[in-house]
């Protein structure tokens, strides 16, 4: 696994108290992890603040699984 | 009207976390104010407040019993301290709402006087440091008055009236008086009502000591800077923490046998229409509250045993407050008690007349009435009167009223009865 699958995944299980477990790849925030919409603006930030990047509005509408972080965060870093 | 009783009760406060032991700390003449710790104060003149003592353990607190981790982020401590309290009145009265019937009977009505201060503070630095993208979406919900009240519903599913107070340092008592209506009037057959408050912050004591509100002379000393009534008295000593009770009407609690401390016995109000933040000089808003109270509740002013009174250890406020009890009572000043529990916890601002409340029920409930701490040397116009000074008493306290007055000319007035 990435070094920056495992980052997404430790911030997740740290934001949404969830155990770490239950934060598959494919898991959705909201379906499958107990985000509402206020902790998905959360999430992104704090995927921000880890990774020093700029997740804009209509990107982060888009980022609705743990996969979809990681991918846009392995692209916008690499 | 609909009779109004009092079933449950929570508080967490510089004392204790815990209504009881609370009130055993207070029995035992203990102060909850220290130097404060938690944050820089070398630029701030009053470096002392009551800070609720956190930890595991009897009486300490634990803001992980009641929040978890996750949703603690949403919630500034008022918030917390709030849910806090409730939690322990619900616990305390054994009810446990689960029908659709009995949740749409149960409401919330607890307020603040400050609201979210510090977390305010915090998502200002961001903002003007040019961070404006980390402001948290929970910003607003963390430090919204009103949250209280919304988070415990949530927790309890309560989904009665859901309303806050806001009336500065009458806040808690208003809440109880308010709350204690809407039973009265129909509006709901429980009410978990109370205040909270936790604005001991570098924000909250620079602003109250710009408005010279402050004690600043015993900060070597800080058990001994809260003396109502005294004459080394220099100014109120910030507070934090909340209380709440639970509120019944009588039938209900009756049909499910709930244990009853006491008796919501009368309300009362009145405005100063004098100043921000001075109490009007003759005392005439506090007087004109307390005997709208006693009105309200049917009792003579002879009924009268014990004034918790708002009494908050500052030069003005004290005498006037003092001078208004002594009108209105008249002959009966020389017998009756009056404390100041503000000499123990501090001035929790919001919350006081919620604690002071369970204070005063307390009282009634156990025939014993709390010290004026620190009390040696009251000053002359404050003679002639019981100020309980020093130690607690046993009395029987078959009526008790609790002063709470605010900035803007607020004032609020409870009476408690014995049940019977």
């Amino acid at each position: 696994m990435s070094d920056v699958a495992d980052r997404v995944k430790k911030i997740v299980v740290e934001h949404l108290g969830v155990e770490e477990d239950k934060v598959t790849e494919n898991a959705s925030f909201i379906d499958d992890l107990g985000a509402d919409s206020l902790d998905t603006v959360e999430l992104v930030m704090a995927f921000e603040e880890e990774f020093g990047c700029e997740i804009p509005d209509d990107a982060a509408e888009k980022i609705l699984t743990v996969k979809d972080a990681i991918d846009f965060i392995e692209k916008a870093n690499g | 009207m609909r009779r109004v009783v009092v079933t449950g009760l929570g508080a967490v406060t510089p004392l204790a976390s815990g209504a009881q032991i609370t009130w055993q700390k207070l029995l035992n003449s203990q102060s909850g104010i220290k130097g404060i710790d938690t944050f820089d104060v070398s630029d701030i003149p009053a470096k002392i407040a009551g800070l609720v003592p956190r930890g595991e353990g009897e009486g300490l607190f634990n803001a992980e019993d009641h929040v978890s981790i996750k949703d603690m982020k949403k919630m500034d401590d008022f918030i917390v301290y709030g849910i806090a309290a409730a939690d322990q009145a619900l616990a305390d009265s054994g009810w446990k709402p689960e029908t659709d019937e009995d949740q749409e009977a149960t409401g919330v009505l607890i307020g603040s006087g400050i609201g979210g201060l510090p977390k305010i503070a915090d998502a200002s630095d961001l903002v003007n440091n040019g961070k404006t993208r980390r402001v948290s979406p929970f910003f607003i919900p963390s430090c919204l008055i009103n949250l209280v009240s919304g988070q415990v519903s949530i927790k309890h599913g309560l989904k009665g009236p859901n309303h806050a107070v806001v009336t500065a340092c009458s806040t808690g008592a208003h809440a109880i008086g308010d709350a204690s209506r809407m039973i009265m009037l129909g509006d709901a057959d429980v009410m978990v009502a109370g205040g909270a408050e936790a604005a001991v912050c570098r924000l909250g004591m620079a602003g109250f000591a710009a408005a010279r509100a402050l004690s600043t002379g015993y900060n070597d000393t800080p058990t001994e800077a809260s003396r109502p009534w005294d004459e080394g008295r220099d100014g109120f000593v910030m507070g934090e923490g909340a209380g709440c009770v639970v509120l019944e009407e009588y039938e209900h609690a009756k049909a499910r046998g709930a244990k009853i401390y006491a008796e919501v016995g009368g309300y009362g109000m009145s405005g100063d229409a004098y100043h921000i933040t001075a109490p009007a000089e003759d005392g005439n808003g506090g007087f004109r509250s307390m005997r709208n109270a006693l009105r309200n509740a049917g009792v003579n002013p002879e009924d009268v045993d014990y004034v918790n009174a708002h009494g908050t250890s500052t030069p003005l406020g004290d005498e006037i407050e003092l001078g208004a009890v002594k009108r209105l009572f008249g002959d009966h000043a020389t017998k009756l008690s009056m404390s100041s529990t503000k000499s123990a916890t501090g001035h929790l601002l919001g919350a006081a007349g919620a604690i002071e409340a369970v204070f005063s029920i307390l009282a009634i409930h156990e025939g014993v009435v709390p010290p004026t701490l620190n009390l040696r040397n009251p000053s002359e116009a404050c003679k002639g009167i019981d100020l309980v000074p020093l130690e607690a008493k046993q009395r029987k306290v078959n009526v008790a009223l609790s002063n709470s007055f605010g900035f803007g000319g607020t004032n609020a007035s409870l009476v408690f009865k014995a049940f019977k």
